[in-house]
């Protein structure tokens, strides 16, 4: 890599578009990732993240648009960007048969590394992993969370660039997962960068920037902070015995663009938070229904998705 | 039955203990849910959580300990329970060859609703859903949030007083999943018990009463804001400030934090004594050649009582035993 190249984007696509039969999977896609960044792409099922993340490493082609990742372009290079970075999908391709060491050391052999080099990087990346005691168990005897760290080891033994990772915490235990999490921000110093895709909106917060996809869209693209700080209007927290009731007289309350009912309260989105706690403390008590103190709160990135897309409708 | 005549508990479990061979997958639990109530099962994969809903349906049997659901003991009587409950899972088990009328049809003979009464039901099934107009679709041509208010639709046919789902919203758009769980609170002001188990934090939200479980036991019981008020060890602090590399190094080695991560730009800290470390962490961090942006104490999420719940011994537990 030249000079010139090292403070280019480590991804960067312009106008990605990917059809399947019935359906734009991925529509007309820009993205800018910066070297040594924690990027999300962010989305429910079905919104294009898998698709984007198949096309970037390499292994499916767009039907327009570009991309190069760590400077190779994704369709004219797909060899120089799969030497360069890792990929790991949802079904990473771990041996279940094989202990956790002879996994490491497949992926090492792929990738053309000395057992000097393979050595010493395995014991530094199952160490950060909490997974050095572990060395000769067979990968199909881990758990869930044990086995996308070793996923994540492997992927990380020919010390690629940049690391794109396709939902790797679905369905893992909340322990496991900021462990996942705490190796990331570790590769943060060795300025990888890296692409990681959720389904999971909480776990936008944890990104340094993310992109919210919709429907094969960007639909927002910020840092979180910067993103909540666009959102117009504060969320509001009724504390209720009886949400359901304060649900009904609050909905459709003027300043109310949302009211969502959670488990001991309601969540309302208004567009001015003084006036309406006074306004909503008249109105329960008129109707007689008992409430906590009303407090406000960060909009979170799930209430910011919803109020984008009700936007657009 | 009328609400008089409906018991104020619909489930109740009792030192219910289940046991494969030498592993115990389910371990002493004990909890209640009256009727009308949300009452949310949260923990990772093989926490225990399948196999207690599985207990609860009458499809397993416990090993020992008691459980009552619609008034029926599952061990001794769980044909009758199984005529009292609805069962909803994540892998909605729809056919998605037929039309929409055509599943909830087909789910009405399973449940044997009678034929007089089927329509009517089909039709109530369908306005619930908001469905109308869709009728005759494919319902492999779905959204995913549609096929799943199909799949509650379909389980609610027989009218059963107790609902069981199995991580209804996972990978759903949010917002069919704010619609979904309105539809299940309406179902809960109308009296059915509903019972989630899910490994999701926030749609844990939504649920009245959560126990949370780790290696088959009840680690905390209570509503998702008594969970999240406080942290057993202290409290949590984030922290903005650069570069946050060093500030981190410099604060794991501070006696006031006993953990500190990373969480996006900034750090999450959890301190003993939130005023103290508010008071030394900004000096503390200058000596260190840290500037420091913001800090403050924030409420802890599901997801950090969970994770310290779950990360620490039993002690709990483990004080109990003489």
């Amino acid at each position: 890599m030249g000079i010139a190249e090292a403070s280019a984007p480590a991804v960067r696509a312009e106008g990605l578009l990917k059809r399947f039969p019935g359906v734009t999977a991925v529509d007309h896609l820009n993205l800018e990732v910066h070297p040594g960044e924690i990027f999300g792409l962010v989305g429910p099922d079905g919104a294009g993240k898998t698709t984007t993340m198949r096309m970037l490493a390499g292994v499916l082609s767009p039907d327009e648009g570009s991309a190069t990742v760590a400077g190779f372009d994704v369709v004219r290079d797909p060899e120089g960007v799969k030497n360069h970075i890792s990929y790991m999908s949802q079904r990473f391709g771990l041996y279940e048969d094989l202990t956790v060491d002879e996994n490491i050391r497949f992926y090492a052999d792929l990738f053309g590394l000395g057992r000097r080099e393979r050595e010493e990087h395995a014991a530094r990346l199952l160490k950060a992993a909490g997974m050095a005691e572990f060395r000769d168990r067979i990968a199909g005897k881990l758990s869930g969370g044990m086995k996308q760290k070793l996923g994540l080891t492997c992927a990380l033994i020919h010390h690629p660039r940049v690391l794109l990772l396709d939902e790797p915490t679905t369905g893992v235990d909340p322990v496991s997962r900021r462990d996942f999490w705490q190796i990331l921000y570790s590769l943060l110093r060795e300025n990888v960068t890296i692409l990681i895709s959720t389904a999971y909106l909480d776990e936008a917060e944890r990104c340094s920037r993310l992109a919210l996809l919709f429907k094969g869209r960007v639909m927002l693209c910020d840092s979180p902070d910067e993103l909540k700080r666009r959102m117009r209007g504060t969320v509001l927290i009724v504390p209720s015995t009886r949400a359901r009731e304060v649900h009904e007289v609050l909905a459709n309350a003027e300043g109310v663009s949302s009211s969502v009912l959670v488990g001991d309260g309601v969540h309302l989105v208004v567009d001015d938070a003084p006036r309406r706690i006074a306004q909503f403390r008249k109105q329960l008590e008129a109707a007689s229904i008992p409430f906590d103190s009303i407090g406000a709160s960060e909009p979170s990135i799930e209430d910011l998705f919803v109020a984008y897309v009700q936007a657009q409708h | 039955m009328t609400a008089e005549e409906t018991p104020a508990i619909s489930v109740e479990v009792r030192d219910l203990v289940k046991r494969f061979g030498a592993f115990t997958a389910v371990d002493r639990i004990s909890f209640s849910a009256s009727r009308g109530e949300i009452m949310g099962f949260l923990g990772p994969n093989g926490a225990g959580k399948s196999t207690a809903i599985r207990i609860l349906c009458g499809l397993l049997r416990p090993t020992s300990g008691s459980v009552r659901v619609a008034g029926y003991d599952v061990a001794t009587d769980a044909d009758a329970v199984r005529q009292h409950i609805g069962y909803m899972s994540q892998k909605f088990s729809l056919y998605n060859d037929l039309q929409v009328a055509e599943n909830l049809r087909f789910f009405g003979g399973l449940y044997s609703v009678p034929r007089n009464i089927i329509d009517e039901r089909i039709e109530a099934a369908i306005q619930m859903a908001g469905l109308a107009g869709h009728e005759h679709d494919m319902t492999g041509t779905l959204a995913g949030g549609w096929k799943q208010r199909l799949a509650l639709g379909c389980a609610l046919l027989h009218r059963p007083s107790i609902l069981f789902l199995d991580e209804p919203t996972s990978g759903v758009d949010p917002i069919s999943r704010r619609t979904f769980w309105d539809l299940i609170h309406d179902l809960a002001a109308s009296g059915v018990t509903v019972i989630v188990s899910t490994h999701y934090m926030d749609e844990a939200e939504y649920c009245n009463q959560l126990a949370l479980i780790n290696r088959g036991r009840i680690v905390a019981l209570g509503s998702p804001a008594e969970l999240k008020t406080h942290l057993r060890r202290g409290a949590l602090l984030l922290v903005k400030c650069q570069p946050l590399g060093p500030a981190l190094e410099a604060l794991e080695q501070n006696p006031d934090v006993l953990d500190a991560a990373v969480f996006g730009n900034a750090l999450h800290l959890t301190v003993r004594d939130a005023d103290r470390a508010i008071a030394s962490i900004p000096q503390f961090l200058a000596d260190h050649h840290v500037q420091s942006i913001e800090l403050k104490e924030i409420p802890p999420s599901l997801e950090d009582v969970f994770v310290e719940l779950a990360s620490a011994p039993p002690a709990a537990n483990e004080a109990r035993a003489p």
